[in-house]
């Protein structure tokens, strides 16, 4: 069975992003890319299923040149192939989950694997989105996997627990924190990666649904003022709420 | 000329990194206080590949040579000084000896075990009466029949309580000879644990060798050929010691930089005085002297030229280098470098090692004075 894992590349959430001179982007300049955080679940639940049936596993990613460091992490971590759909400029969720939905669909993957967000632009969508085009079945934010033949019996997280769902292949499942522990790309993975080729291909976007308009900064936050550290500081502070914080 | 670290240098470091950041850094200050690498670490260690990263994908090695090899062991070191002497002694020299002066037939017996983690390698030369002066070597091995019996003791063993292999080096009728040692050769015994001042986690003891029987094939290259191979071992030895001290010039430079921006004194962070800013800018720039000329050292050596010279300088410098690096970074960090509370006292206990193991700092004197007497002073390196 075929089992494709979607990554993105995007900022490493340790880097200070600032916005770019129109207005509207991340400037990349001192930016350092990583592979998305909740892929790496996405990978390593991919393997784990590879290793338990027949399978391979196959990485696909929409972007540019740069995507092939992420995509180079994910062979190293294991995985058996790369499609770097290519494209410049910013996408929306729609265009990118219709370029991965084409491939898919190319590569006849029953089981596809998300990180459940991508910690970049955090819209949550693109998996969802994907399976919706494929008409492929889909569970979201799972933080336990388990498939037996056809038949997939997965643990969701909701707000004060988890939900049991069950479903069948073909479906696609975005991966949550939880999910397992990512293994690490081993030295000897990186030489088995260098092995690999990424195949290159132009992604099928169609129209965009979806335009940034502008991008700013929080305000940045004021520094913390100490104003006493016993009961005798208790006036002052309620004033400085009152009067300066406004907030009583 | 190429200064350039390649993608799969960049792809090693930020792969070692991120192992270490999670699995090395939140361990080391108790490896140190515990004096003892966890068996967990070391099956770890295994798994990633860090115990074979510099051989030939044949022997079950890395294939990353010695760039990649050194480049693994900065980032090692930059978290625990300990683990990186129980890899660097492990691979770098015991292993090594194998790797450079072993038959094809030794190599494929004793490599993939030790590449692969499942045995560890100690380097057993120095004795109470050679250790810089190698040639005066007790330990001896005598032909018998198609055995050779083995006598003496080995001081100073980097990992001997951890090995399972020892490349030793004995005299015999025709001169020094190397021999793969294992542990459970009837007549091997490890004294106790040294106790140290620095890489505490890393195991220091002496082997005793009683009427061990050896088989012929346990040779390490030709009878009375073992000197040679011994000093080939430290030249890659010594490249190796030097990435351990990059790789702690660069923690105690991150170190020493985030706390002299965060500790205010007269209404200012530290950095802002010129005293510790010229601190900052010795240590920058006595690193930078360090990772150029072990890289340059590296790339020889992954050439293929002898670079004993080259390593006899790498090890000499940046081994006095770190120690006023990680000197100057306890004195920023003032009452809270000296505390256990932070990891600096452990780098500068750690440091001091450098400038004795595989040939203390004098020694390396001699041989580049060696070289360039000899050469009549023309710059040839």
């Amino acid at each position: 069975m075929k089992i494709a894992v979607c990554v993105s590349h995007v900022p490493d959430t340790a880097t200070k992003v600032n916005v770019g001179s129109d207005g509207k982007s991340i400037d990349p300049n001192g930016v350092t890319y990583v592979l998305n955080p909740y892929d790496e679940f996405a990978i390593e639940e991919a393997l784990k299923t590879k290793e338990a049936v027949e399978g391979e596993v196959v990485i696909l990613s929409v972007g540019g040149e740069n995507n092939k460091e992420t995509i180079r992490k994910s062979l190293a971590m294991g995985a058996d192939a790369a499609v770097l759909l290519k494209s410049e400029g910013e996408l929306d969720s729609f265009q990118v989950a219709r370029a991965l939905a084409d491939e898919i669909k190319n590569q006849n993957a029953q089981l596809v694997f998300f990180g459940k967000q991508s910690v970049d632009y955090d819209n949550q969508i693109v998996g969802q989105l994907t399976a919706g085009i494929l008409d492929y079945n889909c569970i979201s934010v799972a933080v336990d996997f388990k498939l037996d033949g056809d038949k997939i019996i997965a643990e969701r997280e909701i707000e004060g627990g988890r939900e049991v769902v069950e479903t069948t292949l073909p479906a696609v499942v975005t991966a949550q924190k939880g999910l397992n522990q990512p293994r690490y790309a081993s030295l000897k993975g990186i030489m088995a990666a260098k092995r690999k080729t990424i195949e290159e291909k132009d992604a099928q976007i169609g129209e965009s649904m979806v335009s940034i308009i502008g991008m700013q900064k929080p305000a940045p936050k004021q520094p913390g003022k100490i104003v006493g550290e016993d009961a005798s500081a208790a006036p002052e502070l309620a004033r400085l709420l009152r009067e300066e914080a406004k907030i009583i | 000329m190429d200064f350039h670290y390649s993608e799969d240098n960049l792809m090693i470091r930020s792969m070692v990194k991120e192992f270490t950041d999670s699995e090395i850094r939140p361990i080391a200050a108790k490896i140190d206080e515990e004096e003892k690498i966890p068996e967990s670490l070391k099956t770890k260690l295994a798994e990633m590949g860090l115990l074979g990263t510099l051989f030939p994908e044949k022997y079950g090695g890395g294939g990353f040579g010695e760039i990649g090899y050194c480049i693994a062991q900065e980032e090692v070191t930059r978290a625990c000084g300990s683990t990186a002497a129980f890899i660097g002694a492990h691979q770098s020299i015991g292993s090594n000896a194998i790797y450079i002066g072993g038959s094809e037939e030794l190599k494929q017996k004793y490599l993939p075990q030790l590449t692969s983690g499942e045995k560890i390698a100690a380097f057993a030369l120095t004795e109470s009466g050679a250790g810089s002066d190698s040639f005066n070597l007790k330990t001896t091995a005598v032909k018998k029949g198609d055995k050779w019996i083995l006598n003496g003791e080995k001081l100073w063993i980097t990992n001997a309580a951890d090995a399972q292999v020892f490349s030793t080096f004995a005299r015999t009728e025709r001169g020094i000879t190397g021999f793969v040692v294992e542990k459970d050769f009837p007549g091997v015994s490890i004294g106790p644990n040294e106790k140290k001042l620095g890489i505490r986690g890393s195991s220091t003891n002496t082997v005793f060798f009683e009427d061990v029987e050896l088989p012929e094939e346990n040779l390490i290259g030709a009878d009375g050929r073992g000197f040679l191979i011994a000093m080939k071992t430290l030249d890659a030895g010594r490249l190796g010691i030097g990435a351990a001290c990059v790789g702690a010039a660069k923690e105690m430079i991150e170190l020493s930089t985030k706390y002299a921006n965060q500790r205010i004194q007269f209404d200012q962070p530290i950095s802002k005085f010129q005293a510790v800013q010229f601190m900052l800018a010795e240590m920058t720039t006595q690193t930078y002297a360090m990772e150029s000329m072990l890289y340059r050292g590296a790339s020889k050596y992954d050439e293929g030229v002898d670079i004993s010279t080259d390593a006899a300088i790498i090890k000499l410098y940046c081994s006095e280098a770190i120690s006023e690096v990680a000197d100057k970074a306890l004195q920023l960090h003032g009452g809270m470098g000296f505390s256990r509370e932070l990891p600096i006292e452990r780098f500068y206990r750690d440091a001091r090692i450098l400038r004795i193991f595989e040939g203390t700092s004098e020694i390396q004197k001699l041989i580049i004075s060696r070289k360039t007497i000899k050469q009549n002073g023309a710059w040839k390196i």
